[in-house]
Order: structure tokens, then sequence, then C-alpha cells
């Protein structure tokens, strides 16, 4: 009765509320075989690779993306099975295998190639996550924010949908009625006229049959039953009892561990390692020389870790050694003086003319450090190398990704290795990477057995991929009425999207331009990406310019915002919640923030008290987002919550220092998390403008350290350029007010 | 042999003495829920219960655990069930790594004090990490937990 054929894949293309979009382009019928294993048995019915029906009418629901806390089991199924109108509580929910029929290529590139629907702000988002489309292929990526507004969009509300239409076209035949006298709900079919009710299961094999439904119609938003709900998430209930799996807890018969650690000067080689007094600690214990990183094998991760830690390891030169923060910040600084390399992201007007006549030309310059992403999970995998075969058990964030580099390196075909996704314990970029499993991979190839690798929280914190630092130069000019009239910024960037440089606020002379500086440190994708730089680069600049003509930071926004009526809406309600205006004791101030991101408006107004002796205490967040509308509203108010504590624990205290061509910080007590003591209230509000979809992983976490410090500056008379706030003196003496 | 009683059940645990206990209740005894975040008691992941007081685990040698009661994230005992049911009604967790942490942390509080103010609660909280911050739900959890026990006696 498994019903596979090549005709189960959805198609192409479809109407959505009289408006043509994508199909979501899944190339027809290629390695459908592969997708076979995903049935039990006879019983179950797949539809299409995104849904499978059992007899107990059971509806299992692939979703392609990674589980890191962030709900997408959840969010995604709701969205299929809204449009299926199926029983909720009959839903289960997987996560699609690692196979290049659930590649993030297949999913985009329906719309990445055709372009009309695809948002201009996201094609530097894009290039950036995925570098080329080509490359696509081979990822199966969680990132970007992504999920919902893509995925859910534009693949499992199709799949849904089309499968209902499906159910209901057999129902109509076997029943010989009218195709719209057949209504669904609850994963059941009926028929008024005659009282003929009956499961989705009962039509399913013969609906597998048929060919896919072009143009499913797709639910107006007065017809969600689930979407705009909260149910409760599917992933709850096991991460409370201690039984959800994640990629660290994997346990294989006859498993042995290792650790690592690699050179901490980025890029420096092995030259050395003295084991000849080392304690035999266990009855297996191995040594292995990765050229740039020594491995140990044994029989427990702490056996492993404390054989490492009594290694003596020295490793080569670099040309590196001696880099230090301070001398990477100044040749930022060189750099940005270089203007013949620069790249322009836009260019309008001429700033130079109003620069030469202006009387009063305003210039600031701003920093931020780098930044480990620091996930509790600390970075770790389980590699089993067999004779035909390689399995993997992860969590991470590209399942595909980790496939391919395994593939490469233990010299197998993909289709011979296989990548069981696990929770993340945390991600937040970080896991999108494939260099765990690199090591993992190789260190395998030295052994027969199964092998748990864990980073111990030094080497997590030691060899991340980093947020990068930047500089951030600033020029504008106001005119006589106090409104910005030219606006220059010059600022450093690795290698990844600059649409966070973009300014919603209309200012007829722009020039903004960017270079890139050389630094052995390497870079990564970390919550928010760049936006995590320029939304306290701008945000503080402008700040700082409305209080050069003494307007208030709210007004002077919205002057500036006349044709951007949603980003006012989301301001107007913020400064209504968060009591904006009123009287705060001394000491006391708010601050504010307005920023999109990942197709998402963020106001933010922080309530910060500074005590006599420069202490620090956030009050109260008030944060208004637009996401045009909202899936699953508790879960986004949980995900505007964490991108603000993420992000108010880079501001007060997140650096990664470089001191001798390595990372100086090690572990929690250097490198600080925000705790439970020092959390403000959060009160977010959303609003729902039906604009297109935007993300909530992210969009909260670039506004969070602008609205602090404006908070600070209106507090104090101190203005907080450079990031972490606690290296800034705040007490009571040098207070400017 | 250094003999444990983990969740009531009864284990001879042949290791080095200084092995940490997270490692012997992850490796040895197969109880994954307790989880390695720092392995320098900085983070609380790795929090149990030892004679009743929540104990990083992962800096207490074995030899310290000889004949004492643990219980970890995996027990059944009333107060925890109550409290991990009060984390799914307040939909908690995130990336729920650091959880079993949380509760565990927040178990040993209400045990011994079962109307725990906010301050009581950040206090008690404080060595456990929550890097998805869901600090605001993780108190109203603990406030509604308390209620819920207190509901249970009367």
């Amino acid at each position: 009765m498994s019903k596979w054929t090549r005709r189960a894949f959805i198609g192409t293309g479809l109407i959505a509320g009289g408006a043509t979009v994508f199909g979501i382009a899944i190339r027809p019928g290629n390695r459908a075989d592969k997708m076979k294993n995903t049935l039990v048995n006879d019983t179950e019915t797949l539809l299409n690779i995104w849904l499978k029906i059992g007899l107990d009418n059971v509806i299992t629901v692939y979703v392609p993306h990674a589980e890191l806390g962030q709900g997408i089991h959840t969010s995604l199924a709701m969205m299929l099975a809204d449009e299926l109108d199926a029983d909720w509580n009959k839903i289960k929910i997987e996560e699609a295998p690692s196979n290049k029929e659930y590649a993030s290529g297949s999913i985009i590139r329906g719309f990445a190639a055709e372009g009309t629907d695809y948002p201009a702000f996201l094609q530097d988002t894009m290039n950036g996550i995925f570098n080329t489309i080509g490359k696509v292929m081979n990822m199966e990526i969680t990132g970007g924010s992504m999920s919902v507004r893509f995925t859910g969009k534009y693949v499992m509300r199709i799949a849904g949908a089309a499968a209902k239409e499906m159910i209901k076209q057999v129902a109509s035949k076997e029943w010989n009625v009218p195709l719209d006298e057949i209504s669904t709900a609850n994963s059941m079919v009926s028929h008024i006229k005659s009282g003929k009710t009956e499961t989705y299961a009962h039509f399913a094999p013969s609906a597998a049959n048929l060919k896919m439904p072009v143009q499913p119609t797709l639910k107006e938003r007065a017809d969600f039953k689930i979407m705009g709900t909260s149910p409760q998430r599917n992933d709850i209930p096991a991460k409370v009892n201690g039984k959800a799996q994640f990629g660290i807890d994997t346990i294989l018969p006859n498993m042995k561990y290792a650790t690592i650690k690699a050179s901490p000067v980025f890029g420096a080689n092995v030259k050395n390692i003295e084991e000849s007094a080392l304690t035999k600690r266990a009855s297996y214990q191995k040594i292995i020389n990765l050229g740039n990183a020594v491995a140990v094998v044994s029989e427990g991760y702490w056996l492993a870790s404390q054989t490492l830690k009594e290694l003596k390891i020295t490793f080569e030169t670099s040309p590196n050694d001696k880099v230090s923060t301070a001398n990477i910040l100044a040749s930022f600084a060189d750099t940005l003086k270089k203007t013949d390399d620069y790249k322009k992201d836009i260019e309008k007007g001429d700033v130079e003319k109003i620069f030469n006549s202006a009387s009063k030309v305003i210039e600031q310059t701003y920093k931020v450090p780098f930044l480990a992403h620091a996930a509790m999970e600390p970075m770790n995998c389980t590699i089993w190398l067999q004779k035909e075969k390689c399995e993997v058990w992860i969590g991470c964030q590209n399942p595909l990704g980790i496939q391919k580099a395994v593939a490469d390196i233990v010299d197998m075909n993909m289709d011979q290795v296989h990548v069981y996704n696990q929770y993340l314990g945390g991600g937040f970029g970080r896991k999108l990477e494939t260099d765990i499993v690199e090591q993992a991979a190789k260190i395998a190839k030295e052994v027969e057995f199964p092998l748990k690798f864990i980073w111990s929280r030094e080497e997590d914190i030691q060899q991340d991929k980093y947020r990068d630092a930047s500089v951030s130069k600033f020029k504008a000019v106001m005119d006589d009425a106090g409104r910005v009239v030219a606006w220059q910024n010059f600022y450093t960037y690795k290698n990844h999207p600059k649409e966070a440089s973009l300014i919603s606020y209309a200012i007829e002379n722009l020039d903004i331009a960017h270079v890139i500086p050389k630094t052995h440190i390497p870079w990564g994708n970390w919550r928010s990406v760049d936006a995590s730089k320029h939304g306290f680069f701008i945000e503080s600049f402008i700040d700082e310019l409305a209080h050069s003509v003494q307007k208030d930071p709210v007004a002077f926004r919205n002057e500036m915002l006349s044709d951007q009526s949603r980003m006012q809406k989301v301001l107007a309600l913020a400064v209504e919640k968060s009591g904006w205006g009123t009287e705060l004791s001394k000491g006391t101030a708010r601050g504010v923030s307005l920023v999109e991101s990942f197709g998402t408006i963020v106001a933010q107004i922080a309530q910060v008290n500074i005590s006599e002796e420069g202490q620090v205490n956030i009050e109260k967040i008030t944060c208004v987002a637009d996401a045009g509308y909202v899936m699953h509203p508790d879960g986004f108010i949980a995900q505007m919550e964490s991108g603000i504590i993420f992000g108010l624990t880079a501001a007060l205290y997140g650096e990664i220092n470089i001191v001798n061509g390595a990372v100086k910080e090690s572990n929690f007590h250097d490198y600080q998390m925000l705790r439970i003591s020092d959390a403000p209230v959060i009160e977010t509000f959303i609003l729902n403008s039906e604009a297109q979809l935007g993300g909530a992983g992210e969009p909260s976490t670039p506004g969070i350290a602008p609205a602090v410090c404006n908070a600070i500056y209106a507090a104090t008379g101190i203005r907080v350029r450079e990031l972490p706030i606690k290296n800034h003196d705040l007490s009571m003496k040098n207070w400017l007010v | 042999m250094t003999h444990l009683k983990i969740n009531g059940q009864a284990h001879a645990i042949d290791a080095d003495p200084n092995t940490p206990l997270l490692w012997i209740i992850r490796e040895q005894i197969g109880l994954t829920g307790t989880k390695f975040g720092c392995g320098i008691a900085q983070c609380g992941v790795c929090t149990v219960q030892l004679a009743g007081a929540a104990i990083r685990s992962c800096v207490i040698p074995l030899s310290a655990a000889e004949g004492q009661e643990i219980t970890t994230i995996e027990a059944t005992d009333h107060i925890i069930q109550v409290v991990q049911a009060a984390w799914i009604e307040e939909q908690v967790p995130q990336c729920g790594y650091c959880q079993s942490g949380q509760i565990m942390s927040a178990v040993a509080l209400l045990s011994k004090n079962p109307s725990p103010s906010e301050i009581e609660i950040e206090n008690a909280m404080n060595g456990n990490i929550c890097r998805c911050g869901m600090y605001a739900r993780i108190k109203r959890a603990i406030a509604k937990a308390s209620n819920n026990l207190k509901t249970e006696k009367i």
C-alpha cells in the first residue's frame, strides 16, 4: 500500500490570494527511493515528501529544519496541518532526514531564480549564507530566521493544501458526489447531504496515486484555525525530564571518547608532543596528531581530557603570534583610511559637497569586539566509521553540509554517510559549521570503534568562528530644521551581507561603503550576523544626532520615516507601552532603537538605572515587533525575549580578546553570560501588519545594545561608542548631566 | 568500587575516584539528562542533588558521593514532577540543554523553601545559565510550582 511515486512530489506553482507565487521546485522524481525508508510498513502512505498518513489517521509531518529551541518543528507543522484541515492532536512531527530532497536549495530555488516575490533585502542574506546558489544543493540550513517565512510559506502550507485537495478528489469519486460538496475538518472528510464521513487515512492510498495539484488554494487569514494560535511545543515535554536526545547524548555499543586541543594561534601546526611521562589512565588510550591539533581517545571523556592536559604540546611559531585585539582594531582603523579600497553599498546625492559647505559636520567612530557563540552544549558529535558506511550523530544547523564534509574526509560517496540530526543545545549560527565533524572523521579513520568526540568548554570558546570585530565611522550634516541632510558611513566587515548597513531613514545624501580587512581570526555567523553590529552603530549615531539638535529621539526618528508607516506604527506602540517621556528618577532613563532585520521591524525601549557607583541595572525592555503575521505568538514572544537576552549579554559583557594571536577568554568565568538576577522584565507586543512574513530568531538582537546605550546617555550624558558596556566607568563622578 | 544510590537504585562503580560525578552519571550509568557545560561549576547544566543539596556534578569527585543519595532529572519524585509540569505549562525551555540543571536547582530550592520570594529565586538560580534567556519564564514556573505544591497540601 505504500505509494511513493514520482507524481507524488509537489510540482510547480500555485495561486494564493489571486497572485501567482512560486512553485517550491522540488526536483521531480529523482532520489525518491531514498525516501521510502521513512515508511514504517505498508500501513502508511506518503502523500508527498512532507507528510505521511497512517491507518490510525495519525499524520506525520516532515520538517526540514533543525530544532534549536526556536520551536520550528511545531510552527512548520502547524502551517501544514492548518492547510490540510488536520486534527492537531493527531499530528506527529519528525525532522526530515538529511537528504538532498530537503536541501535548502530545492526550497529556495523556486523563487530565488524567478525573483519577483523575492524580497530585495534578502538578496545579500541569501548570498551571504549560501555563498553561491550552486553550493546550496549540499545544504540543509537552519538559519537566517528563514524557516517560517520561506519553508513555511513556500513548502509546508502548499504541501498541506495539495494533500487535502488530493484526498477530496478521491472522496468525491468514491462517494460519487460533486467535489465542492465535500468538506474537511479534523483529518476527516464529510459529505453533509448524504451524511457520509470518513478518515483521511481511508482515502490516502488512492490519493497518493493522483497527480499533485499544481495550484492548491491556500486559506485566507479568516479561515486559519491553527496558524496564529499558540499550541504547546512538541519538543518541550522531553526537555523537562531529561529524555530529549541532544547530539552529546548519543550512546553506541563499544563506544569510546575523544577530545582535542587545537593550536591556540589559529592556523599554526603541532611541533612536538611530549608523551613519555604520561600516566596510563585507561586500558585504551591513543594520542593522534591531526597536524594542527592533538586528539586523545580514551575510555571516557574525563579520562581523555586528563591525558590531554598532561601532554606537553608545542606548536610551530606563526606570523600571528604577536597579534592582539588592540593591533587588530588599529589595523582595521588603518584599513578604513584607504578610501580607494572601498566597496560602495549605496551612494545617493553628493555628501562631499555638503560636507565641504557645512558649518558643522558631526563625526563619530564606533567599535564592537569579537564575540563567541557559547552555546550551552559544547561542540560535539558521535561518529562510527565502518567499511561501507559512516554514521554521524550530531545536533547541527546543516545536516547535508555535515554529510558532505564527512564524505570528503573518509573518501566515501555522500550516499554512504548517514547523518542523524539530534536536538541542538543552542546553535546561534555556530552549528552551521562543519569543523567539528572534519576533526571527528579524521580521528575516526585512526580507530576501529564508534567514537564520541567532545570539545571542552575552553576549546569551544577558543576555537569558535567569531562574530567579527568591526570599526564604523560616521559623518553627518544637519540642516537648520534639525534634519539629517547628509549621512556617510564607512565600516569594516568580513564576508557577509551588508544590507544591515542600509538605513530606513529618509536622508537625501547618502554614502555608505565598506572595506574588508585582513585578520587571522576565523569568522562565522552569529545570531543576527551583520545586523548585530550595524544595529548598534546606526541607532547610536542617530541618537547622537537627535541630541545634537535637542530633539526627542523618538520624534527625530519619526520625522525621517514619513514614507515608512510600518516603522512608524511599531515605534508609536513602543512609545505608548513603555511610558516614553514620563518622568523617571535621577540615574534612570529610557533609550530607544528601531531596527529592521530579517524582514521584521523591532522597536525597543530600554529603561535603565545607573547607580552612583556606575552599576548598570536594566529594569525593563519594551519590545514591539512587526513580522507581517506571527504564526505562533507565544513562540514568537519567546524568540524576542531570547534575542534580547542574547544581545544584552553581548552589550554588557561580551568580548573575545586576542592576546599573542590566541583567544584570551576560556570559560564562563571570563566570558560572562547574563544570569537570572540581571535579567530585565521584557514586555513584547506583536503588530500583525499583514506585510511579507518576517523572521523571529534574530530580529530582536540588533536593537538591544543601542537602546541600552542610548538610555545610558540619557541618564548620565556618557556616550558608549565601544562595546561592551562593562569596560566603561559609568560612576557618578563621570556623569555629564 | 564506589557505591552510589542514584534515583533510589544502588550502583557499584569501578572508576578512578577522582572522576567527576557527572561523567559517572552520564557514561557509566547512562543517564544523559544531566549535561556537560563548562567543567568548572560555572554554568549549572550538570546540577543534581547530592544528599538533598543542589551540587554541580562536574566538580564533585566520585569519592565524595560514596554511599550518598543522588537525585537526577530522571527521578520521579513527586516534587520533581510538579516542577516539570509547571515548566511545561509556562513553556519554559527553548533549546532545553540547561533545563535539567535549572529544574534540579528549582527542586532543591522548593524542597527547602516552599514559598520563595523573587530575590530568593534569583539567589538560588543564579548559578544556572540559560543561553536562550528564558529567565522570566523560569521565575514564573517556579512561582507556579510553589503554588501548586501548596494547593495540594490544603
